[in-house]
């Protein structure tokens, strides 16, 4: 990494580590510990596998309790999140503080209609007698899905401090917009992760 | 890594947002209605092919990915390629295994 950081200094024209630099670099750090977590998720991926392979039966019959149309409408909450948290990185750029703002708290807001959502499944789930012990196939769907939800939670926290920072004005003009992009990288894994996660547990054909 | 001095414009307008936005859509909706066919041991492949197309867009899009430089792709898909290795051989793994009590 510091010979990357060496190699790009010597082409900013001796103005030190420039905005670009730094820019790149934390973008950067932000796509390796998205590898982390593509991996801790990872684990959990290998385990389902190995258990759909071996109960395929009991998958089947287990996945028909999930409410397909909940888990179809957080899916679509979150995309379009998706799609407002890359929009708002478009206003950072464009030092438009107050698109910056709304479309922050946009998708702050399908966050917490995504956890609104979850909350109402869950206890379903917990009013039907089906708790994570129930069988293999809910012990899974209720480690990830609950996994995934604390990552939701830390995009939220994320989104919030974001606000506040355009609040306090510190993506304006001449000043670097870095949290924003990297904020964002981090919330569309939180998507990336719920595309997979909801073929895989609702919708066992 | 780029080091011109405005890295920062990825020059995706709002147009192109919209539009991986509604495609992402339209495949969520195909993903919900294939399910309700049965292709046998191709429902997951199915499934996982356009979950697969879907995690593509956004992180071509949405993570401009599409914009990035060699470094950032390796890293990007170099979890990926462990992933593969990891779940790939523990599938292996549960299909040839020889029951030791019959």
């Amino acid at each position: 990494m510091s010979s990357t950081v060496e190699h790009a200094e010597s082409h900013a024209h001796g103005h030190g580590l420039g905005d670009a630099v730094t820019h790149n670099a934390a973008k950067f750090g932000m796509w390796l510990f998205l590898g982390t977590e593509i991996l801790l998720f990872g684990g959990l991926f290998a385990a389902y596998a190995l258990f759909r392979a071996k109960f395929p039966d009991l998958f089947y019959d287990s996945h028909k309790k999930l409410d397909v149309t909940l888990g179809a409408v957080n899916t679509i909450v979150l995309i379009f999140s998706s799609f407002t948290m890359a929009l708002a990185v478009s206003a950072s750029q464009k030092r438009n503080r107050k698109w910056l703002m709304i479309l922050l708290s946009v998708t702050f807001i399908c966050g917490a209609a995504f956890g609104v959502n979850k909350y109402f499944e869950y206890s379903a789930k917990f009013h039907h007698n089906i708790f994570p012990d129930t069988n293999i196939f809910f012990a899974l769907y209720f480690m990830m899905t609950g996994l995934h939800m604390l990552h939701v939670f830390v995009g939220m926290g994320i989104i919030f401090a974001l606000i506040i920072m355009a609040k306090q004005g510190r993506f304006k003009e001449g000043n670097r917009y870095t949290p924003v992009e990297v904020g964002g990288l981090y919330w569309h894994l939180v998507d990336l992760i719920w595309i997979y996660l909801f073929p895989l547990l609702y919708l066992i054909g | 890594m780029s080091t011109h001095d405005h890295t920062e414009e990825h020059h995706t307008g709002l147009r192109v947002y919209a539009a991986v936005c509604l495609a992402l859509f339209v495949l969520t909706a195909v993903t919900v209605y294939v399910a309700k066919f049965d292709f046998g041991d191709f429902n997951i492949v199915v499934a996982m092919l356009i979950a697969s197309i879907k995690a593509s867009i956004v992180a071509l899009y949405f993570m401009h990915l599409k914009f990035e430089d060699k470094l950032t792709w390796i890293y990007a898909l170099y979890p990926l390629f462990l992933l593969f290795l990891l779940i790939g051989f523990t599938i292996m793994e549960t299909f040839t295994r020889v029951p030791v009590i019959k």
